[in-house]
């Protein structure tokens, strides 16, 4: 069905603990899971990020015989024999994006460890934009609100509502 | 009714902040020249909010997500020790009921040195604006002035109840409270409203104007405006016999 907001299938938002707080599908007739599967694929999830974050390949700091290929260690001290990630300046995320045939998952950890989980149509662009946009009024409306419980499952209707008419306004 | 808490309130407000605010600030600055203690900021030009004229408002908006914090502290805090939503509502409106009072002043002030027309119409003789003393012209107070200097706008309707019985219900609108922009309450407590908080304002104002007021805060969504708020005022039954004394006297 040609929904206004195309493109985007639906969110998950995974506590730093890696508890679901929140689900939601923006096109209607998509298949669900149960419950239970969700918390499983969220908890999942976290510990698969956690792995492709430890896994992520250290280069040896500049050995004093090898040839300069590893050019981006720059600010390491030689001599020393330590192990450094290839740039960095930059943290290690993990697991940023996984693409198939048909969807596009696109993860984003916030600096408290609050992961936003993107399900879109791999043709959607500007992605990043979307997820801004959906820190942006989880920051508001979820993070502003009295009842809101930090770590608990997210139930705010002001959240559902700009939500929606955000997704619903871009087309 | 209103009398002894109007009263109870004022002294434990003026116990409350002329002891503490000003020694505090100045201490702080004291503190803040001596020595760069991490404490109360100060500006780098040393003007505090208390340097400054109290008829400056322009570009002295506060930010909103500051305040949407702070009150969002505030109702927790009113929610701690609470039996209901009743109980919630009725803490919440006796947070705002002192900053009503004092906001009258202010705002009393502030229509007189700018010789703005917001107020002049309320009073007998033109020059120096009084107090409301007609029940119409508080409300158009309250639903003018007052909200422009609470919200930067207008509140979005004003009405006289319609049923014969309660001739003594108006009724102030909003269509989007700030105070509720990003609070959702929880489905079990829908009928919460924490605009209560500005309901205890607009008593404050009527009691400290000598209306003996009830007012509360009620939920009325529509389609367009889903928070949208109706403050009901319930004018005390002096009120109603003392502006039917004005009504025949002539009194605007």
């Amino acid at each position: 069905m040609p929904d206004k907001h195309r493109g985007v299938f639906s969110l998950i938002i995974i506590n730093k603990a890696g508890g679901l707080i929140y689900q939601r599908e923006f096109q209607a007739g998509l298949r669900k899971l149960s419950t239970n599967d969700y918390l499983v694929l969220a908890g999942t999830f976290h510990g698969v990020h956690a792995i492709t974050r430890s896994i992520t390949p250290k280069i040896p700091i500049s050995q004093p015989a090898q040839p300069p290929a590893t050019s981006s260690t720059g600010t390491a001290a030689p001599a020393t024999s330590g192990y450094s990630y290839p740039n960095p300046g930059v943290p290690v995320s993990g697991l940023d994006h996984l693409e198939t045939d048909k969807f596009r998952l696109t993860c984003f950890q916030t600096l408290t460890g609050t992961k936003f989980l993107l399900f879109t149509d791999p043709l959607t662009g500007s992605v990043d934009t979307i997820i801004q946009k959906i820190y942006e009024l989880y920051a508001d409306f979820v993070m502003k609100n009295p009842f809101y419980q930090i770590e608990m499952p997210v139930r705010c209707e002001a959240f559902d509502r700009h939500l929606g008419a955000w997704l619903r306004g871009r087309t | 009714m209103a009398a002894p808490r109007h009263a109870t309130m004022q002294s434990i407000s003026n116990g409350g902040t002329q002891g503490s605010d000003r020694p505090h600030t100045q201490q702080s600055q004291q503190a803040q020249q001596s020595q760069q203690s991490p404490g109360l900021r100060v500006p780098s030009n040393r003007k505090t909010i208390y340097d400054r004229h109290l008829n400056r408002s322009r570009n002295a908006e506060l930010s909103r997500a500051s305040f949407a914090f702070l009150f969002g502290e505030m109702v927790t805090y009113a929610q701690r020790r609470v039996t209901g939503i009743q109980d919630l509502e009725k803490r919440l409106n006796e947070q705002g009921y002192p900053l009503g009072l004092r906001l009258l002043d202010l705002l009393f002030y502030r229509s007189t040195s700018t010789s703005s027309s917001a107020l002049s119409s309320s009073s007998t003789s033109s020059s120096p604006p009084n107090r409301p003393l007609r029940i119409i012209t508080l409300l158009h107070l309250i639903h003018g002035p007052l909200w422009r200097l609470l919200f930067g706008r207008a509140a979005d309707a004003l009405e006289h109840s319609v049923s014969p019985d309660t001739p003594n219900e108006y009724m102030i609108t909003d269509n989007d409270p700030m105070v509720n922009t990003y609070i959702s309450a929880p489905r079990d407590m829908s009928m919460l409203n924490c605009a209560a908080y500005v309901a205890g304002i607009i008593e404050g104002v009527c009691d400290g104007c000598g209306f003996e007021t009830k007012v509360s805060a009620h939920n009325q969504p529509t389609e367009l405006w889903p928070s949208r708020t109706v403050f009901l005022v319930r004018f005390g039954d002096a009120v109603m016999e003392r502006e039917k004394v004005l009504e025949r006297a002539g009194v605007k």
